[in-house]
């Protein structure tokens, strides 16, 4: 071997070398750049202002910043599509919610990734109560006429939503199939349109996350019959709970978690799993999550596994109701 | 009346709140700052670089420099937003003035009459009498909303899918009116731009409508992707075409007068008062408001013109009447957002958005809860506008200076910045390759002399339009009657059908003569 040929080949087992522990070392460093995360709605949304609240505190934790990546489209399957065929080394990370990894089952028979299959739970960020809500001269007072109003006048009442898909038409839809009615929706582009229906006195009823809601029924322009999780809200605190007002089996809640790419090595999503409960106990991220009605998850739905186990629950929930009505 | 003067006072304080600074270098010595203004001044500065990068429009550029309002305090960080969301509305025209590509829906029409302005020579003049025109609009819109904001709040209220779907019949008929040539050949492309809207996911069904299966067509062809292939790319290609290159060599000898002559001030003050009060109204309304305003002023003046062939020539009424009408409506339409905390577009849902990462949540009583904020921000929308003019007035001298660029040298960085601009708005680069397909038909169009403007307009009214039209039909329950027996929406649809009339008849009465002409012989 020449001198040339010797070289190239010692340069070639060195980089090799270089390689082996470069990647040991950077499971044991992780993370040695800045993390991208991808957010599948448009800035300023919930999950997007949820995202950004807990990995302001992460990063800190990980000493890297957290860039996020807004990707909007197809009720932000097309971001998740991409997150799932992202490089798993942790350093592409995904805010999904109920819609991204759970809805998105039923709702889209060619959908490009499966959110058990395809990708690692990393941890739970917040939960985002569901309400439901009417227009202000709606005649029911209170959820148990609401009930006996609706199933009275099925054909009669409309129902507004975000959109085929969203939230609020998912967990309409949920709420519909309970109570056994199927009112006229009325779908509009986003939250925002529909709850200016909602205030005008367009449509009769919509469900939506507390987020939005909670300045309108302080203000007196629309009303809240219930909220459906287990306790009431602090931020509404005479808003009757759905077991509290006769409704027990309407129980919703948007949730918004981090995922990583299937693959992503055991000891990084721990990390990432430990950026996060640390975010979570912080006093100034649980005052600004609890500022906007969220409700955050107590230690034992913190860990991966809970994740994993939430993700099975929800798909199991939402299929039979979302493949009855499509 | 006394209210208004006090809230008024209270927001220009907030403005003008100075906070002192001492830096460790100046021995304990302080100096105040006036952080508000400087804020505002820094947001219209940054809005307006980056709405000038041709293809990224408001929507875009509010949502990328979001994030750099962050960490500031809420009260500062919203007037900074303020401010980057009108300095990309002023950037956004100048690059349609310049070289023909609208950022953004609402400055399409300025395009139209701008940049043939520019190919006279007369950018100076075009940027100019936008920036005096936004002025005036803005500092109009910003009274109206200090005085008439909370009842103003019932238009906002009173449009129900109904009377949006009558208003969308009227701007379609508006619409033939943006034609310079043939009417025929303008309804081909205004039903081209309707069907192109189509394409997507059906509202009601979530089914996917002409997307081919294609994942990225899910949500629809965006309005700034084809805005920049239709205008954008095909004027690239068509100047590169045979005898472009020595079009732009006349535009750039051509260059005359950087300021509006007293003659084009004269013609542009009735078409900016207009254009301010179509704005003012049209900006409130929730959906796409401000994107129709535009539109409507440019329609407006033409109808009204003596001589309407002159528009689309560069008639400088043309640039002054939908540029003062989309800064008007940029912003009145932040009446909804802040007397009832709905949001009426996408920008103002961004808003809302840097109000929740701040801990404020808009909704009815934030005008009584954050007075601060609320007339802060009101005081910090005239202040910001008089520093775009103060800007953008010497910058115009830059920009013309920009045209004298040789065109082998610009059109590569027009291309890229285009490209950057495209990919930006949704981090998709399947949106660039459709920019360029559209750059292909958009050539194609121009040299069969189809004009992309009704296209375009099209596209925007066919959302709107068919979107409300259903869900009025599913409130109504399928009844037609609701399109006539809500009043509102009844004026709007007489309107239109008299228009309709008033523009069919000289066809028939020509027709007529002319049959009367024949028999004579």
């Amino acid at each position: 071997m020449n001198w040339y040929g010797r070289s190239l080949a010692s340069g070639f087992l060195a980089v090799l070398a270089g390689m082996g522990l470069s990647s040991q070392a950077q499971a044991q460093a992780y993370p040695t750049r800045n993390i991208t995360m991808i957010v599948p709605f448009a800035a300023g949304g919930p999950t997007d202002v949820i995202a950004r609240i807990v990995t302001g505190h992460m990063a800190q934790t990980l000493g890297q910043a957290i860039i996020i990546e807004n990707v909007v489209g197809a009720g932000g399957t097309t971001a998740t599509t991409r997150a799932s065929k992202a490089t798993n080394d942790g350093y592409t990370l995904i805010t999904g919610h109920m819609g991204t990894h759970a809805a998105s089952v039923p709702l889209y028979p060619k959908l490009a990734y499966h959110p058990e299959k395809d990708f690692e739970p990393v941890g739970m960020l917040a939960g985002t109560p569901i309400l439901i809500l009417a227009r202000k001269d709606f005649p029911p007072k209170d959820l148990k006429e609401f009930i006996t109003y609706v199933k009275a006048n099925e054909s009669k009442v409309n129902a507004a939503h975000a959109g085929i898909g969203s939230v609020s038409n998912v967990s309409c839809e949920l709420l519909n199939s309970i109570l056994g009615v199927k009112p006229i929706g009325v779908p509009f582009n986003g939250t925002g349109p529909a709850m200016n229906a909602l205030v005008a006195g367009q449509v009769d009823y919509m469900c939506d996350q507390i987020v939005n809601a909670v300045p309108q029924i302080n203000g007196g322009t629309i009303k809240a019959y219930a909220v459906a999780t287990a306790e009431r809200n602090p931020s509404l605190p005479n808003v009757p709970t759905t077991t509290e007002a006769g409704l027990p089996a309407f129980q919703a809640q948007a949730w918004n978690a981090i995922f990583a790419p299937k693959g992503t090595p055991a000891d990084v999503i721990a990390k990432l799993n430990a950026a996060i409960v640390k975010a979570l106990d912080d006093e100034g991220v649980r005052k600004r999550l609890l500022e906007l009605g969220s409700v955050i998850p107590a230690p034992a739905d913190r860990t991966p596994a809970a994740l994993g186990t939430l993700v099975k629950n929800e798909i199991a929930k939402w299929t039979p109701v979302l493949k009855a009505v499509n | 009346m006394g209210d208004v003067f006090t809230n008024l006072g209270l927001g220009f304080g907030v403005v003008f709140q100075f906070v002192q600074w001492t830096p460790a270098f100046l021995g304990g010595m302080s100096i105040p700052i006036p952080v508000n203004i400087l804020l505002c001044l820094i947001g219209a500065l940054v809005g307006t670089l980056v709405g000038v990068l041709p293809g990224i429009g408001t929507i875009a550029t509010v949502a990328m420099l979001l994030p750099i309002t962050f960490g500031l305090p809420p009260v500062g960080a919203l007037i900074m937003l303020a401010g980057i969301y009108y300095g990309a509305q002023y950037g956004g025209s100048t690059t349609s003035i310049l070289v023909n590509i609208p950022g953004e829906a609402g400055s399409v029409v300025t395009a139209l009459d701008g940049f043939q302005m520019a190919k006279k020579g007369r950018a100076g003049p075009a940027l100019a009498i936008a920036a005096i025109g936004s002025f005036f609009a803005g500092c109009v819109a910003t009274v109206l909303i200090a005085l008439l904001g909370a009842p103003l709040t019932k238009i906002a209220l009173a449009f129900g899918p109904a009377e949006y779907f009558s208003l969308m019949v009227l701007g379609l008929i508006f619409a033939v009116v943006l034609a310079k040539g043939s009417v025929l050949k303008a309804i081909a492309m205004i039903v081209f731009g309707l069907l192109l809207s189509m394409v997507g996911s059906d509202i009601e069904t979530g089914a996917s409508r002409m997307a081919f299966n294609i994942p990225e067509l899910a949500d629809g062809l965006g309005f700034a992707t084809l805005a920049m292939g239709l205008f954008g790319f095909a004027e690239i290609i068509r100047n590169l075409d045979a005898g472009g290159e020595t079009d732009r060599k006349l535009v750039q000898e051509k260059v005359s007068g950087l300021m509006p002559t007293g003659k084009d001030l004269k013609e542009s003050t009735p078409a900016i008062l207009r254009g301010t009060m179509l704005g003012s109204i049209l900006g409130i309304l929730p959906g796409g408001g401000a994107t129709i305003a535009s539109f409507a002023a440019y329609t407006f003046e033409k109808k009204i013109a003596k001589d309407p062939s002159k528009f689309g020539h560069g008639e400088i009424r043309g640039v002054a009447a939908p540029e003062s009408a989309n800064n008007a409506a940029a912003q009145t339409s932040f009446i909804p957002l802040l007397t009832l905390g709905i949001p009426p577009n996408a920008v103002m849902a961004l808003m809302v958005g840097a109000m929740t990462i701040h801990g404020i949540v808009p909704g009815p009583q934030v005008m009584q809860k954050q007075p601060e904020l609320v007339w802060g921000m009101i005081a910090s929308m005239w202040v910001g506008n008089l520093m775009l003019l103060i800007i953008n007035l010497p910058m115009v001298g830059i920009w013309v200076r920009l045209l004298r660029v040789p065109y082998r040298l610009m059109f590569p960085a027009i291309v890229i910045f285009c490209c950057i601009g495209i990919y930006s708005v949704n981090n998709a680069p399947t949106d660039v390759m459709i920019a360029g397909a559209f750059g292909l038909v958009g050539y194609w169009l121009i040299k069969h002399d189809f004009e992309p403007a009704p296209l375009l307009l099209g596209m925007v009214l066919g959302p709107l339009m068919e979107e409300n039209l259903r869900r009025a039909l599913l409130i109504s329950r399928g009844d037609w009657s609701v399109f006539l027996t809500r009043p509102l929406s009844a004026v709007l649809m007489a309107i239109a059908a008299a228009l309709l009339v008033l523009t069919v008849l000289p066809a028939l009465r020509k027709k007529r003569d002319e049959v009367f002409v024949e028999s004579e012989n």
